[in-house]
């Protein structure tokens, strides 16, 4: 992402919007992007609203403002001038925005976001099954940020207790080895605003599995999310809640997929009919 | 979706906070699911929920992109949009989602959705002990469930716990600690409404679970100098 400088007044509305806080106020008095510290998520570009004013004129009302004590402020949400301008990414830097703008589709997935179903379509993909425990690690959020760097920290810490890391996740797409948990040398010092790594282990192993994450979790540079997801029994009651429990964390808020899903695609009931 | 699992907040602010959403797994479900996307989101116009969104457009509370100054200082500001265009505009299912603040319409929303029989997975992302009331009451068998188990890592990272309140609502991160902070300080030092400070924030939330009812409450709170308890 840039910032045009013949057409930025410098109101600096859009430094308390950037998701990372890489916007500042440069020695010019206008707006400029660190571009190490910016994930490409777009949210400046797409969320502020652009009131086309004309630079010139703005930028002389804004210092006649200031010479009687008065101050130019638009809205919160406008950019003056609609001074973003994205630019082309190429690799490697193009993966910053495909983990950061929540608009874009992984390609890896053909899910948007961060690219995960994990539990929502469980009722349909089985993909956690009755005795397993599906554990959710997203790194960066909430707006902090992680490098791939930090990511593969973990990554291989938790390769080494015999994880399944999730095939069909954008991470594990991006390891050059699953059974090492190591990420390509070429995306590591790439930042993103989060991604999640997705491993499957089972019931048995919870307990020992969350213990681990917690050890590991305590070095990392970037804050750390956890969840973790099992199949309910036939009477909708888990066997997980008494086990993150006695592990020392509170049960309140949580996504519960109500099992209304149904495999409908022809292809899919083919499949689900020959095996 | 995960994107509404780690909502940050004490239990009482995060009561009548539910965020009903339903999806196609690819190559399952997902031949045909647009227009069973939009049967989903059309059933719960009857109950006016407080957002919308899939995440593939922006949601009920959007930027304006033909903004000028005629429009921002005299015809006045049109910053949501109508149910019925959004829904008219998702090119794909994606994640639909609508924002409820009453556990009464989530309920009767859930009947329906149940009665529509639309195959597409749903979920509901609220506090658990309500969810499985709810499902009890509408004779649904939850089929799975996922547990936020907090942050963990460098937490010296993260903002205050009023702004982190109102931030995690979105769950992508597009609605930023800083930003939220200045709409916190702006409804202490009185220069901004409740209500203007929530819907400024929902227009960053491109998948429509930002709840402004929460967010107005958070707002209140603690531009009166309270706490959040």
């Amino acid at each position: 992402m840039n910032i045009s400088k013949e057409k930025c007044v410098g109101c600096a509305n859009c430094v308390p919007v950037c998701s990372v806080g890489a916007i500042y106020i440069g020695a010019d008095g206008l707006a400029e992007i660190n571009r190490d510290a910016c994930v490409e998520c777009h949210n400046c570009h797409r969320s502020l609203s652009p009131e086309y004013l004309p630079s010139g004129i703005t930028r002389l009302i804004r210092k006649f403002l200031t010479l009687v004590h008065l101050r130019f402020q638009p809205d919160p949400d406008v950019c003056p001038t609609d001074a973003f301008q994205p630019e082309d990414l190429e690799w490697p830097r193009i993966v910053r925005r495909a983990f950061s703008d929540p608009m874009v589709t992984h390609e890896s997935t053909g899910v948007h976001g961060r690219g995960t179903e994990e539990v929502k379509t469980n009722d349909v993909s089985g993909r956690i099954k009755h005795g397993e425990v599906g554990v959710v690690v997203e790194f960066g959020r909430p707006g902090i940020s992680t490098l791939f760097r930090d990511v593969e920290k973990v990554t291989t810490a938790l390769a080494e207790h015999d994880v399944v890391f999730e095939a069909g996740n954008p991470v594990t797409q991006l390891m050059t080895d699953t059974n090492t948990g190591r990420i390509r040398e070429d995306l590591l010092d790439e930042r993103i605003l989060s991604c999640i790594v997705e491993v499957t282990v089972k019931l048995d192993d919870t307990a020992r599995t969350l213990e681990a994450l917690k050890r590991i979790c305590k070095n990392s540079n970037t804050v750390i999310s956890i969840g973790v997801s099992t199949v309910c029994a036939e009477n909708g009651s888990d066997p997980l809640q008494e086990i993150v429990r006695s592990e020392g964390f509170q049960i309140g808020w949580a996504k519960l997929n109500l099992g209304l899903g149904r495999v409908s695609n022809p292809s899919a009931i083919a499949r689900e009919a020959s095996s | 979706m995960t994107n509404t699992l780690h909502r940050y907040g004490t239990t009482e602010t995060l009561r009548n906070d539910f965020i009903v959403f339903a999806m196609a797994g690819k190559g399952y479900n997902d031949e045909g699911s647009l227009d069973k996307a939009r049967s989903f989101l059309r059933a719960a116009i009857k109950y006016q929920p407080i957002n919308m969104g899939n995440a593939l457009v922006n949601s009920l509370y959007r930027p304006e992109k033909d903004l000028s100054f005629i429009k921002l200082y005299f015809t006045g500001r049109k910053e949501k949009t109508t149910y019925e265009r959004l829904i008219d505009e998702i090119p794909a299912a994606g994640s639909a989602a609508v924002v409820f603040d009453d556990p009464v319409r989530v309920r009767d929303f859930l009947r329906d959705v149940k009665a529509l029989d639309l195959g597409l997975s749903v979920n509901v992302s609220a506090l658990v002990d309500d969810v499985r009331d709810i499902c009890g009451e509408v004779d649904i068998t939850p089929h799975a469930v996922e547990y936020t188990l907090g942050f963990h890592g460098n937490t010296d990272k993260l903002p205050d716990s009023n702004t982190l309140s109102l931030s995690t609502m979105c769950g992508h991160g597009m609605v930023s600690a800083n930003f939220a902070k200045k709409m916190l300080d702006r409804v202490k030092e009185g220069r901004l409404e409740p209500q203007d400070a929530a819907r400024y924030m929902a227009k960053f939330c491109v998948c429509g679970v930002f709840n402004t009812s929460r967010a107005m409450r958070i707002l209140r709170t603690v531009g009166k100098g309270e706490s959040l308890g």
